[in-house]
């Protein structure tokens, strides 16, 4: 096993899949000479040649478009746009069409594409670069919207994405992508898309959260237990929809307390609906509110702010203490 | 008969007045005041030092990423040069020297790029648009405002500055063809600079020139050697003049290169040769422009010598300013303002929690 970033290990995802299955077509903004802005992509070209890592115009539509007419062709399109935040160029392209040529054509056409891009603030970068707007996706009905929390992961649910008959959002961490090295087999790992993970197993208190913000909530969950010698359940979602609670409902029962983490704003973020799903399926064992540690409800401030912005660990330990008292 | 010829323009000019080697067509050369001459020059200067020095700061960590301009100051200014004080100027982000032009200063440059909104903000008095990053969205936005200049029946017009790679995107072809239909008064200035990011424009279109893109909308095109400011004036006069006589929309190629990196995050060997680059380096646009203004009697070797110590002057007091300024702008508080007219309640409880978990928080230390 090497260690490997999760830069790395999504490359290394990305070639086996190529190098597996000639269906699988890699395309974007700069991912074949350039190997991609983050290097994700690095090398495909020469290994898989132009026809299979297709430089494309600076189109966003153009991209999730054509992506769109080859996964109905039965080819398998992994297209990245540079930064989430031009996504939005695309979006009509996923809410109109991908999410729904599945329904539309009662089960004749499926859209087996995934749209990799990078998410999230903390790197310092450029407006418009550092914004985490999963709920866009994750409020689509017919989508299905993944967020890795480490090199591990990310490359056992890239490949699952891949092979996945319907339309997948990756995003991927900007902040993870060299924050970390982790043990990644050479041979092929896969993970179930929509099943949660426990990252941590506790009893007294459930953190919920997922991508980025699983370092500083892990890092809460140390600081609480030495601190305060709380053992926290820590629960990373992996894939914010569709949203599988059985894991955290289950942990909630068991623990009476939780706490939701996520960078996107507060309102109408996932938080809220995982909130929702915890009123619903485990209210008489809620012995206090859940508390909700997210971004605020504006855009990420440039980067001199951000800190500010994003939830840190000691944020998450003030929430969780607050959700013990009592 | 069913197969007719429809006869559509076919061809597109190519404009080069002061070529590479500092040579005149004097008979396209044109009319600009000594004045204004002098003025661009400066401004040509101005725009080159002050780039090497954010290129300087960047790599000193005292600002972050940020997009050099080096090699496209004549596409830029030529064009700009045109415009008057309540005309609309609306730029992509690698416009900076038109961005000071039109009265951006340089110490807001540096807190911008070093990650202060405040670096944003816009006078009062400045009809400018703040930069705008996703790639040709800003395009629209001048067909509305130079439409609206017209509704109000002024004779303002707006301009808009892009990439060559921005004429790949849909916002880009709706532009052109609202501006075409409205008939707006719009100048679109496509710095063609050869690369996005790793994509050589040949690999960005099929088409042989970008300028041709605006015979389908029912506009002018024209092709202009954007290295030389006298044609990208003169192609950008003859636009602005026929914008403001109601006469419609122009689309201007400036053929430029991008000398330096895309962004400070940007490693260019990854895709393009050194040769290439010194190719562009003998069509320098300052050089054959100083030598043109020296032919002419308006400048000598030590006048431009003067010129340079002057900005460099210039540059250091931004610089100074700027960080001066910065020191007191630390605090985050500063994230909630602008986000509506009046803030939401909801919004206000956020701030108020954000104020008490911050002084709460610096009492307990860092991890509680
Ligand atoms: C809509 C959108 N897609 C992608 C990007 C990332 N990006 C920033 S600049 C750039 C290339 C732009 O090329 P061009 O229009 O030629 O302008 P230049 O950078 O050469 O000035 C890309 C792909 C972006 N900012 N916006
Ligand atoms: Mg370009």
């Amino acid at each position: 096993m090497a260690k490997m970033t999760m830069v790395q290990a999504l490359n290394l995802a990305l070639k086996q899949e190529m190098a597996k299955d000639d269906s699988v077509i890699v395309l974007g903004e700069d991912v074949g000479v350039d190997g991609g802005v983050f290097r994700v992509t690095d090398g495909l070209i020469n290994q898989f040649g132009q026809d299979r890592v297709l430089d494309t115009p600076l189109a966003e539509s153009g991209i999730v478009g054509m992506s769109i007419g080859m996964a109905v062709y039965g080819l398998k399109p992994v297209c990245e746009i540079q930064f989430s935040g031009f996504s939005y160029q695309n979006f009509h392209q996923i809410e109109n069409h991908a999410a729904r040529l599945r329904l539309r054509s009662r089960g004749r056409y499926n859209v087996p594409m995934v749209l990799r891009t990078p998410y999230g603030g903390g790197v310092r970068a450029l407006e418009h670069h550092s914004e985490s707007r999963e709920t866009f996706w994750a409020h689509m009905p017919g989508i299905k919207m993944v967020i890795p929390s480490g090199p591990r992961n990310a490359r056992a649910l890239l490949v699952s994405a891949i092979r996945d008959p319907d339309p997948v959002i990756f995003y991927e961490s900007k902040a993870l992508y060299r924050a970390f090295r982790e043990e990644v087999p050479e041979e092929e790992e896969t993970m179930p898309i929509g099943k949660p993970r426990i990252a941590q197993e506790g009893k007294d208190l459930t953190l919920i959260s997922y991508g980025a913000m699983m370092r500083p909530t892990l890092e809460a969950a140390a600081g609480l237990k030495e601190k305060d010698g709380v053992e926290a359940e820590v629960i990373d979602l992996l894939t914010v929809s569709p949203l599988d609670d059985e894991i955290f409902v289950q942990s909630v029962l068991k623990t009476g307390r939780a706490v939701v983490i996520h960078e996107a704003p507060r309102s109408f973020g996932p938080g809220a609906e995982i909130v929702s799903r915890l009123m619903e399926k485990a209210f008489y064992y809620l012995e206090v509110p859940i508390e909700r540690v997210t971004g605020y409800d504006i855009i990420i401030p440039l980067f001199s702010r951000e800190k500010a912005y994003l939830p840190n660990a000691q944020r998450i330990i003030r929430a969780a203490r607050k959700a013990l008292s009592n | 008969m069913p197969r007719n010829t429809i006869n559509i323009p076919d061809k597109i000019e190519y404009l080069s007045i002061l070529n590479e080697k500092g040579e005149l067509d004097a008979g396209l050369e044109p009319d600009i005041p000594e004045e204004l001459l002098l003025k661009l020059h400066r401004a040509l200067l101005l725009s080159r030092k002050f780039d090497e020095r954010l290129l300087n700061l960047q790599r000193q960590g005292r600002i972050g990423t940020f997009p050099p301009i080096n090699g496209q100051e004549a596409a830029q200014l030529g064009a700009v040069a045109l415009l008057r004080p309540s005309d609309w100027m609306v730029p992509a982000f690698r416009e900076t020297a038109a961005e000071i032009w039109r009265g951006r200063s340089l110490e807001s440059v540096i807190i911008y790029n070093n990650g202060y909104s405040e670096g944003a903000e816009i006078p009062q008095d400045l009809n400018n648009l703040p930069i705008s990053v996703p790639v040709g969205s800003q395009i629209l936005h001048a067909v509305g405002l130079g439409w609206a200049a017209k509704y109000r029946q002024t004779d303002d017009v707006a301009m808009t500055f892009f990439g060559d790679g921005a004429t790949s995107e849909g916002d880009f072809h709706e532009g052109l063809n609202f501006a075409g239909v409205f008939q707006a008064p719009v100048i679109f200035v496509c710095q063609n600079n050869h690369w996005a990011i790793s994509l050589p424009v040949a690999k960005q279109t099929r088409s042989k020139t970008l300028a041709q893109k605006a015979l389908a909308y029912g506009m002018p095109g024209i092709q202009v050697d954007g290295n030389d400011i006298l044609a990208v004036y003169a192609a950008a006069k003859e636009a602005v003049d026929r914008a403001r006589a109601d006469q419609g929309p122009t689309l201007i190629e400036c053929v430029t290169y991008r000398m330096a990196v895309h962004t400070t995050a940007d490693d260019p060997k990854r895709y393009r040769t050194e040769k290439e680059v010194d190719k562009w380096r003998k069509r320098d646009p300052i050089v054959r422009f100083q030598k043109y203004l020296v032919d002419k009697g308006l400048l000598s070797e030590d006048k431009i010598a003067g010129i340079e110590s002057e900005v460099l002057e210039v540059i250091q007091a931004a610089v100074d300013g700027a960080e001066e300024k910065m020191k007191a702008l630390g605090d985050p508080i500063d994230m909630f303002e602008h986000a509506y007219a009046e803030m939401p309640a909801y919004l206000k409880e956020q701030k108020e929690a954000f104020v008490t978990e911050v002084a709460e928080m610096t009492e307990e230390g860092d991890h509680g």
